[in-house]
């Protein structure tokens, strides 16, 4: 039940992208095709949980046991730039029209403020292993879910008569703004 | 000071560990790419443009290393400097490649074309064609309002004072954007040794390309008579014989009583 509740509460309730507006940059960047939004919403996703999991290790093992909670920042930034790294050579290999789809956005992960958010937040409410885990995948969910919302309007906007000057980032941004308001009407949902 | 020691043990560490797994999966993971995908990307021009089918330069450097020849595969921007080039790299012998430029298939400009009304709408060919087929009276002509202009990235399109586009030869590349971007396929890519086109696209009957129009072509057949093997007329409209050559179609520039045959 636990489980539960941080599951919803981190992919819709407080949704990375609509409530703490985390992550941004690919929101915006990469939400023009559902196609290549689910693909990057899976990527972040992959490095969510191994972040999650690796920082989770490294601050309950090393950091809290030697007294160096202020190396949180430094050591979290190095296992997700390892991680990003990893799973960059890891999509090259496998699919390199998928790779050259991303482009420089696969990299980008890497200054993603909502992976480095899921670790420090994942610290501060001392979640245990499992809650870590878990809080990492559901965050990458809303991650993936945000993206794919917006890019299927996106995609529908193309046909849209939309006014000259709304054209492109305007359009875009006031989209995810309505968004962003539309998630606001899950507060509540779950206590906390 | 143990606090520190302690900091730079810990901090050393994962750094050394996580540079073991990623220097471990950079050698289990390693993408082998042909080295003459490199050289052939180098060899292209780099645009971009798309014009040869493909998404961007390097998906066509890695068809062409694939499939180990130029047939089908063109860069047309590159021209056969290119294709020499990376005929080279391959090691295989080019072939000759026809250079092409585009040409505007309307002479129509201010003056010469009636107007049968004013166009405000969007400033773009493409807008006017959907209204009702923009302002002048002939349906084929040229709309004037630059799509062309603005679809070609090597900037060799202008608009004239006449209010047609003209083609700067030097920059053209015929990428084969322009002739997209027309709304009314007026423009088409012709072998730059052709100098001789009929600037005219009117498949109207004779007499309504001549009320609406003083240089198009009325399908009269005397460039026919002038130079039978010069020119073909279908559909209401004159063609040259590109692979006759110009010195064929030439002596019936002076006979064309609309004027619509030149010599670029």
């Amino acid at each position: 039940m636990d489980l539960l509740i941080i599951f919803i509460s981190a992919a819709v309730v407080n949704n990375f992208v609509l409530i703490y507006f985390l992550g941004i940059c690919p929101f915006l960047g990469v939400s023009n095709k559902t196609e290549k939004a689910f693909s990057m919403g899976l990527a972040t996703t992959f490095v969510m949980v191994l972040a999650a999991l690796v920082t989770w290790l490294i601050n309950n093992l090393i950091l809290i046991p030697f007294n160096l909670p202020f190396l949180q920042y430094v050591s979290f930034i190095i296992v997700i730039a390892s991680l990003v790294q990893f799973v960059e050579m890891f999509i090259r290999k496998t699919s390199s029209t998928l790779y050259r789809a991303l482009g420089i956005f696969l990299p980008l992960i890497t200054t993603n403020c909502a992976i480095l958010g899921l670790a420090l937040l994942a610290a501060l409410r001392e979640y245990n292993f499992i809650q870590s885990v878990v809080f990492g995948f559901a965050a990458g969910v809303g991650f993936t879910l945000a993206l794919l919302i917006m890019a299927g309007i996106r995609e529908e906007l193309e046909m849209a008569p939309i006014p000259e000057p709304f054209k492109g980032a305007p359009i875009t941004l006031i989209i995810a703004g309505l968004l962003a308001l539309a998630f606001m009407g899950f507060a509540g949902l779950i206590a906390g | 000071m143990n606090v520190i020691f302690i900091s730079l043990l810990a901090m050393g560490g994962l750094g050394l560990f996580f540079a073991a797994v990623l220097g471990f999966a950079s050698e289990k993971l390693k993408v082998i790419e042909d080295p003459r995908v490199a050289q052939v990307l180098e060899a292209l021009p780099g645009l971009n443009c798309g014009a040869c089918g493909y998404a961007g330069c390097h998906d066509l450097a890695e068809k062409i290393v694939a499939q180990g020849s130029l047939e089908d595969l063109r860069c047309p921007p590159g021209g056969s400097e290119v294709e020499e080039k990376i005929a080279e790299i391959l090691g295989i012998a080019a072939a000759p490649a026809v250079k092409k430029r585009a040409v505007v298939k309307c002479g129509g400009g201010k003056a010469l074309a009636v107007e049968r009304a004013e166009y405000q709408g969007i400033s773009n060919c493409t807008a006017a064609e959907l209204v009702a087929g923009g302002s002048k009276a002939c349906t084929y002509g040229c709309l004037g309002l630059g799509d062309c202009v603005t679809v070609c990235p090597f900037d060799a399109i202008s608009m004239g004072e006449d209010d047609l586009p003209h083609v700067i030869e030097e920059k053209c590349t015929a990428c084969g954007l322009c002739v997209e971007a027309c709304p009314r396929n007026i423009i088409e890519l012709v072998p730059c040794d052709n100098r001789v086109v009929v600037v005219c696209n009117s498949r109207d009957k004779g007499a309504v390309t001549r009320k609406v129009c003083k240089v198009g072509c009325i399908a009269c057949m005397i460039c026919v008579k002038a130079a039978p093997e010069g020119y073909q007329v279908a559909d209401n409209l004159a063609r040259v014989n590109c692979e006759k050559g110009d010195g064929v179609a030439e002596p019936a520039i002076p006979k064309c009583p609309t004027k619509c045959i030149v010599k670029l």
